[in-house]
């Protein structure tokens, strides 16, 4: 990890040491043009900090919100080892799990190597992230398709509730074999997000009704939209009387990857799919050169024969497509069933994906897998270290905050440095 | 103000200036667009910091940390841009920022004593406007009014107008005049800022030139003209392009009784007739703000047109979508290219090809062929001398008259029946101005028609066979490149005998 | 590109269909929907309308089928003067829209099972005023921010602060005092985060309040699963506001118990939207807040402070909110439960944009809201056909309508969310 001004090393030594050693000054040197380098790839450094930061921040609010550590703190100046060792203790055993649950549990690798465990326990972890990353990368990519065309989608939400309607209604009311009801049930969820992404873009090429603001509107009726047809006849599950609805069918689940006891489904193939298709249309067609005209500059673009009126219509009709699919991943390959909160915040998450991936659609898919390792890790963290899951959101809300406000980060950082460049300039006097 | 230096990175918009201004008198400031005028004046009004250099007001130093310092000091400008908040009403402008209050702490405004103080004011200085009118709602002659009261009210004794006269008509310049004239007696000092040879004689008492961020020099109003502009432009810039006459073929642009509504929703173009043939440049002169703007875009397909109607050899182009006109063999250079003409974030290639990406062989319906685009881009950069590191640069690094070239090669290098030219050297060097102005002529000798549109006279004389004025959104005659400037003047003008 | 004028150039014809008119076609279509569609689904049974808060007392009655036709005839006929006077445009729509929820109401009522069919008018109004109260004060906060050019889409982040603040500090010290003071400071913090964030830092609003919702319900959903939940008597007990009687005038059917038997939160809402309106639009404060929003170029080359006013404005509009969020905790419900807001603070912000930035115009558009929330609880009690859902969507669908400039076209601030940088 780096530590610009931990007081152990580098800027910060002691007096005595700098004098001593003739290789000091030299030691700092180096790490100033390593930290040049760092900050010439400034995005790079900047989401390196903003979860750095975002780690530490969550770490705090976490000692504060447990009543016996911050008991410690309460005679920190009496006994100080307490409050730092109970601190230590409480965040780094909850970051251990948020790791181990995310990625890999080095016990359960041994175990299965000792032939102790099966190996679908070893890859739990990553199996659980690619879960959770594929509907974020489908509503991550979304908005930044749209983004990139200069519109702002705050529709996603929305977009996947329709999609995730649209889905399982395909998955419980259609009957097919397997290799087509899949496909029909997902295109059905296509279909849902791109009518929800349409309506805004049509209104905003015709009356010029700012998609800010019908996006979110359409949100919430997308949201009540669902309450209600969850509990409509022949839609909600007969067994049951609350909100919920009959179960998709086998044949409309998606496949799941690895094993029936691993979630990871088909899901993220088709993020994978997704970006390497938005990646390609952003670069390299023809439609996503006009995309780009109109997003940066829509006058020259109209000037230059294009329709921005067309563009606009057919970039909301696609990003709610994007969003429609990642609806319907999740009612097909982990839920299989409505209800009010099948898509839980994948909306409002895929904006903060994208914000961190810079709406570039493979840095989205990293910024997706990000934040699935966060959630399957929170889950873990949860159980295992009573940390409520609910910390992961507020990370990943101050990791994007940090990303949208480079020179806050910046400013953190700097702030460290300057009072380190304060002990340097004393330890010369 | 003595020894006043901002610097803007490397460019250096001022370089040790002086200026002095006496009470009582209008100092005018001149130079060409970009010489650095319009930034000495905002670090006169606080509004940039001058890297060196002092303001002395009545012979006391000032520091000047925003505008509410320069209000203080007596200073009052009326800006390029007006700084009116177009939803308030004229009373409120005025007194944004001192407002008057019926006192205590809540500070209720006392709406009555602003109208007093307008109306006082308006009658003083003969700047007739009503205080309860909404500023949107108000031509710009009388928002530029409101301006001027506003920096009444607020006891300016120093003035400045940067480029008042800009966006007005021949009528409302000479009102303004009339109205700086009146300032005067009264004790006021005037600092005119205009790159307008006539205006600066009509009415300054002392002329400063600057170019390209310094002083070159002061001069009186009676100075002749030509000695002025070579202050200003640095050497005699004959705008002369040698070309031989033209042979005039058949017709290739009519437009016949063309009605076109700007964005207020006025009657911009008031029916305009006029032709180009194959093989001669026919240019609009006027002053800004008559329509030209609103008749290039109406040809383009980017404005509605609301009666009338154009074709080109023969069809009808009137309701076809900006793409059917290009495609039909109009090239089109826009009059502001970073507003109209190019995508500054994206790179020169892609802007070599921003309205002909869909054509072979930069791409298709669905794919783009980069390595065509890219293969082209290199061909044109050297053709047309636009001097770039690699067509991979963003086009926000080139310098105005690269980035003018880059248009004038996207949009002459496919064959063209019409090509229209709005402003096409607006904001070029020199060497560039020559390039494209013989780039056009070659087009028009390749057998294309050509429509040159240009606020700058010298510019549509040069390059034009025929020239036809426009005035308030018609044209009141065609007359010969070499008709008297005189005449042309007042043409422009709008007298028509 | 310039728009100049050419003066003397004569304008062109708005045209035969100009707002009044288009509205004016689209009530009258309305009108006809409600007589003939609502005139058919209706019964003969009487519709009954008690004034009291409840269905006992006093009740104006009138045949189901003929008090349809009859609102819905009368709505025609407003929306039918308004197109071809197109004068008093305000008062026409109100008029023609109002006939046409009166004919919705009677076949609502008319249709109602028993001995249901009586609607407690009092009780509707009184509700809907409660509901509409957290809205109010969201889109108050909302007006202060929007007004000095700062998007407010964290209007639901500060909700759930105040929301959170108030049930803890209200239960520690007793008091709904100490709730809604806690609640006002937590609403300040998201505010002040949104304002450092997008004033020094340039974040882009709109994404920036997306973030701090998604941070503030996380934050205080973490803070209860952690603590409040374990110990809800010491921390999730707030007391809860009182009503305050005021006499006589509480006895006015209606109005009367809405306005003057109720709770501090009444107050403080009304005393707020007057409060602002009054400083918008009649004091230094107001203009230069106002000038800052639409122009701030404008207002600094006048030495007015534009970010030092805006820092100001999203503080104060933090404080507003936050009471807003109060609400929930102090007088909708007993104590916090995560994620409790569920959207209402966007549905401020609809309020906002629906009153057109306007304080009273944002007070009335709540109010518009809440008044269809509690008509979708008051029709479900007459076991109505409609579904209650569609009546929650209509306020979003209200303020598309209103942004797609169906009906006329709402403006916001010019430099709404534009970050001002000087020099």
């Amino acid at each position: 990890m780096i530590e610009p001004g931990s007081p152990d090393k580098g800027p910060a030594a002691p007096p005595a040491l700098v004098k001593e050693h003739r290789a000091a000054p030299r030691r700092r040197n180096l790490w100033q043009l390593f930290r040049e380098e760092f900050w010439a790839a400034n995005t790079f450094m900047v989401t390196f900090l903003a979860v750095v930061l975002a780690l530490v921040a969550g770490a705090i609010i976490m000692i504060i919100a447990d009543p016996e550590t911050r008991a410690t703190w309460s005679y920190f100046f009496a006994r100080p080892g307490d409050a730092l060792q109970a601190s230590w203790g409480l965040v780094s055993e909850a970051y251990a799990n948020l790791f181990k649950g995310a990625i890999a549990d080095p016990d359960q690798w041994n175990r299965w190597f000792w032939n102790m465990a099966p190996w679908q326990q070893a890859l739990y972890p990553i199996s659980e992230t690619l879960q959770y990353a594929a509907p974020l990368a489908l509503t991550g990519l979304s908005f930044a398709v749209a983004f990139r065309a200069g519109l702002f989608s705050i529709g996603a939400q929305g977009q996947a509730t329709m999609g995730s309607i649209a889905g399982a209604l395909a998955g419980f009311l259609i009957s097919a074999p397997g290799w087509l009801h899949v496909p029909v049930a997902l295109l059905c969820g296509l279909l849902g997000g791109m009518l929800w992404g349409f309506l805004p873009g049509w209104l905003k090429a015709k009356t010029g009704a700012h998609e800010v603001i019908t996006t979110i509107m359409l949100n919430y009726i997308a949201f009540h939209f669902l309450t209600w047809i969850v509990i409509q006849k022949g839609i909600q599950d007969p067994s049951r009387s609350d909100a919920i609805s009959s179960k998709v069918d086998e044949t409309a689940r998606l496949p799941l990857l690895f094993d029936p006891s691993l979630r990871a489904n088909l899901g993220i193939v088709l993020a994978l799919l997704a970006t390497a298709f938005v990646g390609w249309m952003l670069k390299r067609s023809t439609f996503g050169f006009e995309l780009r005209a109109v997003g940066a500059n829509p006058d020259a673009a109209r000037t230059a024969g294009m329709s921005v009126a067309a563009t606009i219509i057919l970039v909301m009709t696609l990003a709610g497509g994007l969003a429609g699919l990642g609806g319907a991943t999740m009612v097909l390959g982990t839920a299989y069933a409505l209800t009010p909160s099948v898509v839980g915040t994948i909306g409002f998450d895929g904006i903060l994906v994208a914000l961190l991936g810079r709406a570039r659609p493979w840095g989205v898919l990293a910024a997706a897998l990000l934040f699935g390792a966060l959630q399957a890790g929170g889950n873990r963290m949860q159980s295992f270290s009573g940390i409520s899951l609910e910390l992961v959101g507020v990370i990943q809300a101050l990791i994007a905050i940090f990303v949208a406000a480079p020179a806050l980060v910046k400013a953190i950082v700097r702030l460290r440095e300057s009072r380190t460049g304060g002990a340097a300039e004393l330890a010369k006097g | 103000m003595r020894g006043i230096t901002k610097r803007f990175g490397d460019l250096v918009a001022n370089d040790h200036i002086d200026l002095i201004v006496e009470p009582g008198e209008i100092h005018a400031l001149l130079g060409e667009n970009g010489a650095g005028k319009s930034t000495l004046m905002n670090v006169l009004y606080g509004l940039l910091q001058p890297d060196e250099g002092e303001i002395l007001v009545d012979g006391s130093p000032l520091k000047l940390k925003g505008p509410a310092d320069a209000i203080r000091a007596g200073i009052g400008m009326v800006h390029q841009h007006f700084m009116l908040v177009p939803v308030f009403t004229v009373a409120e402008n005025v007194i944004l920022g001192a407002e008057p209050t019926q006192g205590g702490p809540i500070g209720r405004l006392s709406l009555d004593q602003a109208r007093r103080e307008v109306i006082e004011v308006s009658e003083r200085y003969g700047l007739p406007v009503d205080p309860d009118a909404v500023v949107e709602d108000l031509p710009v002659g009388v928002q530029q009014r409101v301006e001027i009261i506003k920096a009444l009210t607020r006891d300016a004794e120093l003035l400045i107008l940067d480029e008042p006269t800009a966006v007005l008509t021949p009528q409302e310049t000479d009102d303004l005049l009339e109205v700086m004239r009146g300032l005067k007696e009264s004790g006021k000092s005037i600092v005119f800022i205009s790159h307008k040879l006539r205006e600066v004689k009509a009415v300054a008492d002392l002329i400063t030139v600057i170019r390209r961020g310094k002083v070159v020099g002061t001069a009186e109003p009676s100075a002749a003209p030509s000695e002025l502009a070579e202050m200003m432009v640095g050497r005699s810039v004959i705008l002369t392009v040698s070309k031989e006459p033209a042979r005039p073929a058949d017709p290739v642009l009519s437009v016949s009784e063309l009605v076109v509504a700007d964005d207020r929703e006025h009657r911009a173009v008031a029916g305009v007739d006029l032709e180009v043939r194959a093989g001669e440049v026919l240019g609009i002169a006027g002053v800004q703000g008559n329509g030209q703007t609103e008749l290039v875009e109406a040809i383009m397909g980017l404005r509605k047109v609301m009666g009338g109607r154009i074709t080109l050899q023969g069809i009808d182009i009137t309701t076809m979508s900006t793409r059917e006109t290009l495609d039909a063999g109009v090239g089109y250079i826009p009059e502001d290219r970073s507003v109209d003409g190019l995508v500054k974030e994206f790179t020169v290639a892609e802007n070599l090809v921003l309205d002909a990406y869909r054509r072979a062989p930069y791409g298709g319906r669905i794919a783009l062929n980069l390595g065509g685009i890219a293969a082209s881009a290199r061909e044109k950069i050297s053709e047309y001398d636009i001097r770039v590191q690699s067509h991979e640069q963003p086009i926000s690094a080139l310098s105005g008259g690269n980035q003018q070239k880059v248009i004038v090669a996207r949009e002459m290098s496919r064959p063209l029946k019409l090509l229209v030219a709005a402003q096409p050297t607006r904001g070029v060097d020199v060497g560039s101005i020559e390039f494209i102005h013989n780039r056009v002529i070659a087009e028009r000798d390749a057998g294309a028609a050509v429509l040159v549109v240009s606020s700058e006279l010298d510019e549509v004389l040069a390059l034009a066979d025929r020239v036809a004025v426009m005035y308030r959104g018609r044209i009141l005659a065609t007359v010969a490149p070499d008709t008297p400037r005189d005449k042309l003047g007042l043409l422009m003008a709008g007298v028509h005998d | 590109m310039t728009a100049t004028t050419v003066p003397g150039v004569s304008g062109v014809d708005s045209g035969f269909w100009t707002r009044q008119r288009k509205t004016g076609v689209v009530l009258v279509a309305l009108g006809l929907i409600a007589a003939v569609v609502f005139g058919l689904l209706a019964t003969s049974k009487a519709a009954r309308f008690a004034v009291g808060e409840t269905t006992s007392g006093f009740a104006l009655s009138i045949p189901g089928t003929l008090g349809a036709v009859l609102f819905g005839v009368l709505a025609i006929a407003a929306g039918a003067v308004l197109a071809a006077t197109g004068r008093r445009f305000g008062l026409w729509t109100a008029l023609s829209l109002a006939a046409f929820v009166a004919s919705f109401l009677c076949w609502q009522v008319s249709q109602a099972p028993g001995t249901l069919n009586t609607l407690a008018l009092g009780n509707l109004a009184k509700g809907s005023l409660e509901l509409s109260l957290p809205l109010v004060l969201g889109a108050l906060g909302g007006v202060l921010c929007e007004r000095s050019g700062v998007v407010n889409v964290a209007i639901e982040g500060q909700f759930i602060a105040g929301a959170f603040a108030a049930a803890m500090f209200g239960t520690i010290a007793g008091s709904i005092w100490a709730g809604i003071i806690a609640a006002s400071i937590g609403g300040l913090l998201i505010s002040a985060l949104l304002a450092v964030l997008a004033i020094r830092y340039l974040v882009d609003q709109v994404i920036l309040g997306i973030v701090l919702n998604v941070f503030a319900l996380s934050l205080t959903a973490f803070l209860y699963e952690q603590f409040m939940q374990k110990n809800q008597d010491a921390f999730n007990k707030p007391p809860r506001v009182p009503q305050w009687d005021i006499p006589v005038l509480g006895d006015i059917p209606i109005i009367g118990p809405t306005l003057f038997k109720a709770n501090i939160f009444v107050y403080v809402a009304l005393a707020l939207v007057v409060a602002i309106h009054f400083g918008l639009f009649k004091t230094r404060w107001g203009l230069r807040t106002r000038a800052v929003g639409e122009h701030p170029t404008a207002a600094d080359t006048l030495g007015v402070k534009v970010l030092g006013l805006r820092y100001r404005n999203v503080l104060l509009a933090g404080l507003v909110a936050g009471i807003g969020g109060a609400t929930f905790t102090l007088l909708a419900t007993t104590n916090f439960n995560k994620g409790m807001t569920s959207g209402l603070g966007f549905i401020a912000l609809a309020a906002l944009i629906f009153g057109r930035w306007n304080p009273v115009g944002a007070f009335l558009a709540a109010l518009f809201f809440g008044f269809a929330n509690q008509l979708a609880f008051s029709i479900s009690a007459l076991n109505s056909p409609i579904p209650t859902q569609f009546l929650s969507m209509l306020p979003y669908v209200a303020t598309i309508v209103a942004v797609a400039g169906l009906v006329g076209r709402v403006r916001a601030p010019a430099a709404d969310g534009k970050p001002y940088v000087y020099g």
